[in-house]
């Protein structure tokens, strides 16, 4: 990664234009060409040092449901359970973490019901409890990391 | 370590509940559009063309949505871990509930937080209401954020945990509309 990426990344982590030729305006901006601005910008995806580029949606105000969940795995059968949760299309991240709270699943479904659906059904199969965390309120969502 | 602060509108507390109405077009693009955007010079001309409007009416739309926050931003999203942030913590926090929504709004407009949300507690075992994720390079750096938060929560935070990835185990972009 060179300062031209660093530069490139710093500027798209702050925003992309709507107009319709949104590449070469941005690489105008930056003293670059628009192919330039292409060609470096899809390395840095291929590469995964960008994880993705466009808009982000709000999935829960188009009427998604989401929550964070929680169970403590006894270590034994962490992986056993971690293939049980990670088998479900619903469960979009699944992270290990150290605290006897050792699991912590992202959930996301079309509705709020749907939530509680899996998660019973997960339990069920894993024989452990699961403790539901949706949000009850959100103060902030985003980060851009200098580079 | 400096962080440039994100300037998005999302930065306050959401309006909790109502949802927007979105039509079939919305969807189209939204479909189109959620796993990237495409790298080509013109790219709403092209989701325009795929769904049979006008150019102008995909940006048109899309500014629309993002003017209610269905699009938070359209921007790049790097990727933690490649530029050298491996250290993300969850940071829990056990907080008065009827100070938590003040609190909230001042740990979220923190710049090294990334996402700050009140969430129940499960007494006795789980006492802590406010989550804040923190990202750093090492977890020597994530303890000083750690503090920075203490600091600024004073006798509000009556207790604090810091739970650290140590396995992803599943990442998968979520489909929106599929």
């Amino acid at each position: 990664m060179d300062e031209l990426d660093r530069k490139i990344i710093n500027v798209l982590q702050s925003g992309f234009p709507l107009s319709r030729e949104p590449y070469a305006e941005v690489a105008a901006q930056m003293g670059i060409t628009e192919t330039e601005l292409i060609t470096r910008l899809q390395c840095l995806l291929d590469n995964k040092t960008l994880s993705r580029f466009g808009p982000m949606y709000d999935a829960q105000k188009m009427g998604g449901s989401f929550s964070l969940v929680a169970i403590k795995v006894p270590e034994e059968d962490f992986d056993a359970v971690a293939e049980v949760v990670n088998s479900y299309s619903e469960v979009a991240h699944n992270y290990q973490r150290d605290h006897k709270f050792n699991m912590w699943y992202v959930i996301a479904t079309e509705t709020p019901g749907q939530i509680a659906e899996v998660n019973r059904e997960i339990e069920q199969r894993i024989g452990l409890k699961v403790f539901n965390f949706p949000k009850l309120a959100e103060y902030f969502v985003g980060l851009q990391l200098p580079v | 370590m400096s962080f440039v602060m994100a300037t998005s509108p999302v930065k306050q507390a959401s309006e909790s509940g109502h949802n927007i109405h979105l039509d079939d077009i919305d969807r189209k693009i939204i479909q189109a559009t959620q796993s990237g955007l495409a790298l080509v010079s013109r790219p709403y001309d092209d989701i325009a063309k795929d769904i049979g409007i006008s150019a102008d009416e995909v940006i048109m739309r899309m500014h629309n949505m993002q003017q209610y926050g269905i699009i938070r931003r359209i921007a790049a999203v790097p990727n933690h871990y490649a530029l050298g942030y491996k250290a993300n913590a969850m940071t829990v926090w056990d907080v008065p509930d009827d100070r938590i929504d003040e609190l909230g709004k001042r740990v979220g407009a923190l710049e090294f937080v990334s996402h700050c949300y009140h969430r129940p507690r499960y007494l006795p075992g789980w006492r802590y209401n406010l989550f804040a994720m923190v990202h750093a390079h090492t977890r020597e750096e994530a303890l000083e954020l750690v503090s920075r938060i203490a600091g600024l929560l004073g006798e509000d935070c009556r207790g604090h945990d810091v739970l650290f990835s140590t396995r992803i185990l599943k990442k998968t972009g979520m489909r929106l509309i599929s």
